[in-house]
């Protein structure tokens, strides 16, 4: 399928949702969002460039492979759980540091976002690892 | 806290896999040493749990009724060292039976997510998470018996998936049902709920689709038709290991139900419950001694035998759950065993139809002994352990005077002798047919495998006393689920 139009739009669209998956899935921990649905739009702007382009080049394009990347999500996602051993508490415990904090803005880092990240990357490659293959025919 | 450990142990092993998945040989070598280790530490969780009762790990320090609790009794234990030990025997066989092509294209990682999605349905204590990892266990298995992608296995697949997934919608019906009723998933506190009520609560229909649901997972009549037909079509290394664990975190779970939850209506569920277990070991044995491939006439045994675990939940007397507990145990390593020594005919005659086999004494004693051993064990021969195992389901039978279904258990008795015979007779011991060779070579890892397991299934022959021991304190805590209630609930 070869469409001009699909073309430009998937290569601009491509860094447009990564961003916009990468917000998603910071805001998820209190508001909508969070690492299944960031992942499905990293997943998906890579889609949209392969249905573009074709799989070969967008495999070419991007440095890593959608089984490792689900590799690397699963071992982020259980590092989280990690840090509450550490701290003497138990496995999975939420563990909280407040970065930078005034009256106005609050940035607080936790593992529950250090798991959301694991699930938003295994998400992604999962997606990418069943749609590439559907996609390669 | 280390009760995590069962569950992140195989997901790190997969993970750890799946980076290196290209490499065939450090996956070979990885996964047994991974697998032993995964062995060594299920089997200090037993000796600790035997020492110290129930252990109980609140994940993320949400207390009880809240977050999802891990609970381990003997039961749970038990079961987890059995299904690590086959998960070892299956990886020291795989490098030397399964094709390159498998072995490479992501097998070994499949294995550890299996096993990870069956130590979890073991230990988790709440319904909701046991349906998870329930699907993280027939996910990886989907995968196995399609991987390869064969039109025969591709046949067998679209059963297996489709059945399993009607049986997860009851799975996940009966959920929502209950949590409408009782407020709480958290399987103790639901059970410390269910006291409270009123004998008359309707509550079955939550229990019936659960018991549906499960039923379908370990193959019960009249649930059992997929089994035999898809579990014959992928190597046969992932058909034991299927054999070995999947319907047997069926049974498990329907023990953990019935102790928990079904004691306050038990006359309804108990005669509903003997009944099934006669018909399926009656027609599970019948069906089977009609079959003509080996790996067919397995199948439907393990469908029998199946009946015989359910028979022990039936009766729900110490005696007769102990009997249990040691009989699915035997049944594990035993089913596996015949299976992986019908993989070994299969090297050395390159077919599993009893019609083109004959001749395998002749040319391999060893090979005969290996299925020998646990053929006889499955019939109830003494001194091995199946023996021990019926001894015990029937002795627990007679005691609680239910004389029908101890009938049927015997008579099933005679009928696996029979179909084992049958096996034998026409694979190993009748001439060797024309135009069959019995000259193909047998891989060392797969006699090995073979090897080590026939000798661990005579070892509980000979060690039966200790480990019925085990079975009846594990037994004990089954029948009366108080103390697993208040170790969770921490009152």
């Amino acid at each position: 399928m070869e469409s001009v139009l699909l073309k430009i739009a998937a290569s601009h669209m491509r860094p447009l949702l990564i961003v916009l998956s990468v917000v998603v899935l910071y805001r998820g921990h209190n508001e909508p969002g969070g690492g299944f649905i960031g992942g499905l739009m990293l997943g998906s702007a890579f889609i949209l460039y392969a249905m573009a382009y074709g799989v070969k080049k967008t495999q070419k394009s991007i440095f890593f492979d959608p089984v490792n990347l689900t590799g690397l999500g699963l071992l982020i996602a259980l590092a989280s759980g990690l840090p509450a051993i550490l701290m003497g508490e138990i496995f999975m415990t939420g563990q909280w540091i407040t970065l930078f904090s005034n009256t106005f803005f609050e940035l607080k880092l936790g593992t529950p976002l250090l798991f959301d990240v694991g699930v938003y990357f295994t998400v992604a490659g999962m997606l990418m690892l069943v749609m590439f293959s559907i996609l390669e025919e | 806290m280390t009760l995590i450990l069962p569950i992140i142990l195989p997901l790190l092993f997969m993970v750890v896999l799946m980076f290196t998945r290209r490499s065939l040989l450090f996956q070979q070598f990885f996964g047994i040493f991974a697998s032993v280790l995964l062995l060594l530490f299920s089997i200090w969780l037993l000796t600790d749990i035997l020492k110290n009762g129930i252990m109980v790990m609140q994940t993320g320090s949400w207390v009880a009724p809240f977050g999802i609790t891990l609970v381990a009794d003997l039961l749970s234990s038990i079961m987890l060292v059995t299904t690590s030990f086959v998960g070892m025997i299956v990886m020291i066989y795989s490098p030397g039976f399964i094709d390159k092509e498998r072995q490479t294209a992501g097998y070994y990682p499949l294995v550890f997510g299996l096993l990870m999605g069956v130590n979890g349905a073991f230990i988790t204590g709440d319904i909701f998470n046991l349906y998870v990892w329930y699907e993280v266990m027939l996910t990886s298995s989907f995968v196995l018996i399609a991987l390869g992608g064969s039109a025969e296995q591709l046949r067998g697949s679209i059963k297996y998936v489709t059945i399993n997934f009607v049986a997860s919608i009851f799975f996940v019906a009966a959920i929502g049902i209950l949590y409408g009723k009782a407020g709480t998933l958290n399987m103790a506190d639901l059970a410390a709920k269910m006291q409270t009520w009123e004998a008359n609560t309707p509550i079955n229909s939550a229990l019936m689709l659960f018991f549906v649901a499960f039923s379908i997972k370990s193959a019960l009549v009249p649930f059992f038709f997929w089994l035999p037909a898809s579990y014959h079509t992928p190597p046969i290394a992932i058909t034991a290991l299927f054999a070995g664990t999947l319907t047997k975190v069926g049974v498990y779970t329907m023990f953990r139900f019935y102790s928990l939850f079904v004691v306050f209506d038990e006359q309804f569920w108990k005669i509903f419950i003997l009944t099934l277990a006669g018909l399926t070991m009656l027609i599970g044995v019948l069906m089977a001694a009609s079959q003509f491939d080996i790996r067919k006439i397995l199948s439907f045994h393990i469908i029998s035998q199946v009946g015989y675990m359910i028979m022990g939940l039936g009766i729900f007397t110490v005696a007769g759950v102990a009997g249990a507990i040691f009989f699915t145990v035997h049944n594990m390593l035993s089913k596996t065993n015949t299976f992986l020594a019908a993989g070994l005919v299969y090297q050395k005659s390159g077919g599993y139809d009893l019609k083109y086999l004959g001749g395998l004494y002749k040319a391999s004693p060893v090979l005969a002994v290996l299925f020998f051993i646990p053929a006889l064990s499955l019939a109830g021969i003494p001194p091995l352990p199946g023996f021990f195992g019926k001894f015990f389901l029937i002795k627990g039978g007679f005691e609680a005077s239910e004389y029908i279904i101890t009938a049927i258990a015997i008579i099933t008795g005679l009928f696996t002798l029979f179909s084992m015979v049958k096996i034998w007779n026409e694979a190993y011991w009748k001439k060797v047919p024309e135009g069959v060779s019995v000259s193909g070579k047998v891989h060392p890892s797969t006699l090995i495998a073979t090897a080590i397991l026939a000798g661990s299934v005579v070892l509980m022959g000979i060690f039966a006393g200790p480990v019925i021991d085990v079975c009846l304190q594990a037994a004990e805590q089954i029948v009366d689920p108080h103390m697993y209630i208040s170790a969770v609930l921490g009152r």
